[in-house]
């Protein structure tokens, strides 16, 4: 029996609550980072899903842009981490209000 | 455009260039270079006169010279053209050659004078001026000259403007100047109306078809101008002041030529005259009262240029009863030989006040015959041709005025020229005698410094005093001459008709003619030659006539109370008028403007101001709420995402489904 498509809507949207938690709560940002790639794994798991459900490649084909698109914002994401934990000493979100106006 | 017309465009063409010149680069200068320009444009011009004038004698027509089209549009059509015919060639040998005399004289006069540069600038203009004046063939072209020679006479006039009395003579000049343009500006506007053209030779074509009336009207205003400019009664006033003006210009404008153009005007014209016997009659009658009026003034006058001036009015006043007579060729005539005696008279009396280092009160001269003997000699040919006497020029003129007079019936008129014309003598040799014999009435400082004039002022003299001899000869016999002949073609079909008289009553009129002259002579040698504490005694005995005479008839004191003091006191009124109402409005409408910006001034700072500033405070208020939203912390700005996020899905739900995704879920 194959798994039905609303499982993988039920785990894709606990994981994506999940990271949104995550991201919405927690002070660290590298912990906040990792949120992020947990709800873009969430997006993903609903991309495939639906890619397999509707029989169509475009799907996936997405999921792996997303996945290059994680791996890049990562990138990005530490590399702000680094230069805001060299001035400030702190990888604490809410030590940081630098982008207000 | 052939040789002729260029020549003809060359003769006002040189002094305006002599005017540009010293006018504008004359002070770059020395004063040698400024009056050999001055003086060699006029003699240049007075050539192209000659060349023109003997074209003139040997085509024996009319022409023509269009310089350019000037004012052209509708039915109007106004050209700078020069009409040259027998009439024009007269005027301008007259106006270029005694200018020329004239300039050459105002070399020496005017030596080492302030202002010399600006003196021959003017004059120059004056020549200009004139030249236009005589010269075109429309009355427009002949306003401007018109207009030109008054403002020149106003300059000249007013040459030493330093001295109040200068000045004002100047002013005076000008407006009673003014009065006399103002009729002659109506003259055109009426000629203009009747004829639609202001063409002399379409108008003087068409002449015949004006109603008597409108003539009449025409011919009276062309006289209201022609007496202003001419001197003539009641507008004379202003000539006698003008000798203010040094004496070059007193003969070349106040006597020569310039008050010559209503004469030349009226005979220019008389083909209107024509038809307006009524207005013929005024100007005989405003010319033989003017010729008398004057003369008697002239008996008493103790400026030596004064008396000059008199008789120039009394001349002048001959012409216009030639004029109103029908005798137009002698008007003419008139004119030209008195052009020539009295700008002779006009720079002798210049040379006597040379001499005399600036006097010019006759009262102060006399025995100066052999101290100045060229200038007494020159002034004595002078007085014999203006007295009449057989055969100099105005011999000739004046009796052949008197003769026409006579001839055709005029006989008040006859009278009073001829009354004129013994004043005339006795006036003049009166002149003579106090200013050349007898003994010296000079004081020792004057007398010391007498000395005859120089040769660049004796020349032109001498050149002046030939004319004046035989200036009367192409006049002669009386209405038959060479000059008559000449000038047929213009003045021909005068309003009265050909009168046959025999050579005995032509004889007889010109005895009776020296006869006067010789009295007017006589008398005045027993007065003031023989019995020289006669005049006096004279004086004495008719108290109220002598001052009356002397004091001019009080015609300018009667000006003053009647007509230049009320103007004033208008003047003032109208200044008050002005100083209190108009200003007061004026005033009133700047208060009003001055609080009413005041009060925009007000409603800005205190309204609109306010407003922006509610407004910006707004923006500021809500700005200052506004910006807690950016707290700068990521989770805030993420936490917002959400919530936006969330609120945009359900939205999209709801308008796709009708229902809420908690509900689809449920489901």
């Amino acid at each position: 029996m194959a798994v039905p498509l609303s499982a993988y809507v039920i785990v894709s949207a606990v994981l994506f609550v999940t990271g949104l938690i995550g991201v919405l709560i927690r002070r660290n940002f590298i912990i906040v980072l990792m949120s992020v790639e947990i709800m873009l794994n969430a997006a993903n798991i609903n991309l495939v899903a639906f890619s397999h459900y509707l029989e169509s490649m475009a799907g996936q084909i997405i999921a792996l842009f997303v996945i290059a698109i994680a791996a890049g914002e990562a990138a990005v994401g530490l590399a702000i981490i680094i230069v805001v934990f060299r001035g400030k000493i702190s990888t604490n979100v809410d030590e940081m209000n630098l982008l207000k106006w | 455009m052939n040789v002729f017309d260029s020549l003809v465009l060359l003769i006002p063409a040189f002094p305006l260039a002599a005017v540009l010149l010293n006018g504008l680069l004359g002070h770059r200068y020395s004063h040698e270079v400024a009056h050999r320009l001055a003086w060699g444009s006029v003699g240049l011009s007075f050539l192209c006169s000659i060349a023109v004038f003997i074209h003139t004698i040997r085509t024996g027509q009319a022409r023509e010279v269009v310089a350019y089209k000037w004012i052209f549009g509708g039915d109007l059509t106004i050209n700078l053209a020069f009409l040259i015919d027998p009439l024009s060639c007269v005027m301008l040998l007259v106006v270029t050659g005694v200018g020329f005399l004239i300039h050459l004289y105002s070399v020496g006069y005017m030596h080492g004078e302030e202002g010399f540069t600006r003196f021959f600038t003017y004059m120059n203009l004056f020549m200009v001026s004139m030249l236009l004046l005589v010269m075109g063939n429309n009355y427009v072209v002949l306003f401007i000259g018109w207009e030109g020679v008054g403002l020149c006479s106003y300059l000249l006039i007013g040459y030493y403007f330093d001295r109040m009395s200068a000045a004002k003579a100047a002013t005076k000049a000008f407006v009673v100047n003014r009065i006399g343009d103002a009729g002659f500006l109506i003259a055109i506007f009426l000629v203009f109306v009747n004829f639609k053209t202001l063409d002399y030779t379409q108008v003087f074509a068409h002449a015949s078809q004006l109603s008597t009336e409108m003539a009449t009207a025409i011919a009276l205003c062309l006289l209201i101008g022609a007496v202003g400019k001419s001197a003539q009664i009641p507008l004379y006033t202003w000539l006698p002041d003008a000798m203010e003006g040094p004496t070059p210009v007193s003969a070349l404008i106040h006597a020569a030529t310039m008050v010559t153009a209503g004469v030349y005007m009226i005979v220019r014209n008389h083909a209107i005259y024509d038809m307006a016997p009524m207005a013929m009659t005024t100007v005989a009658w405003v010319g033989g009262i003017t010729a008398l009026f004057a003369a008697t003034i002239g008996l008493v006058q103790t400026d030596i240029k004064r008396v000059l001036a008199y008789s120039t009015v009394s001349q002048l006043g001959y012409m216009f009863l030639a004029c109103g007579i029908g005798a137009y060729t002698a008007a003419i005539f008139h004119l030209m030989t008195h052009a020539f005696f009295k700008a002779l008279l006009f720079l002798s009396a210049g040379s006597v006040i040379h001499a005399l280092s600036g006097e010019q009160d006759i009262r102060k001269m006399g025995g100066l015959k052999n101290k100045i003997p060229w200038t007494h000699a020159l002034f004595l040919i002078g007085t014999l041709a203006i007295a009449g006497i057989f055969p100099l020029s105005g011999f000739w003129s004046k009796d052949e005025i008197l003769a026409h007079a006579f001839i055709h019936h005029q006989y008040v008129l006859y009278g009073m020229g001829a009354v004129g014309a013994f004043l005339t003598a006795f006036y003049m040799f009166r002149l003579t005698y106090l200013t050349f014999y007898g003994h010296s009435r000079m004081d020792h400082h004057t007398a010391a410094h007498v000395h005859e004039s120089p040769t660049i002022m004796i020349g032109p003299l001498v050149a002046l005093s030939v004319l004046a001899v035989v200036g009367g000869f192409p006049g002669v016999p009386p209405e038959a001459g060479w000059f008559h002949s000449f000038l047929h073609p213009v003045t021909a079909g005068g309003a009265s008709g050909e009168e046959h008289v025999g050579i005995s009553v032509i004889l007889m009129l010109m005895g009776v003619a020296t006869a006067i002259a010789l009295l007017g002579w006589g008398l005045a040698h027993y007065l003031y030659a023989v019995r020289a504490e006669a005049a006096p005694e004279l004086a004495s005995r008719f108290p109220a006539i002598y001052r009356t005479l002397l004091h001019k008839y009080y015609v300018d004191e009667f000006f003053d109370l009647a007509i230049v003091e009320p103007l004033k006191q208008l003047g003032r009124v109208w200044d008050w008028f002005d100083r209190t109402v108009i200003d007061g409005i004026v005033r009133a409408v700047g208060q009003g403007a001055e609080s009413g910006a005041a009060g925009s001034t007000w409603i800005e700072k205190h309204v609109i101001y306010a407003g922006l500033n509610v407004i910006g405070y707004g923006n500021h208020l809500a700005a200052r709420s506004w910006r807690r939203l950016q707290s700068g912390m990521v989770h805030h700005y993420a936490g917002m995402i959400v919530a936006g996020l969330f609120i945009l899905v359900h939205l999209i739900l709801l308008w796709w489904t009708g229902a809420l995704p908690m509900g689809l879920a449920l489901r």
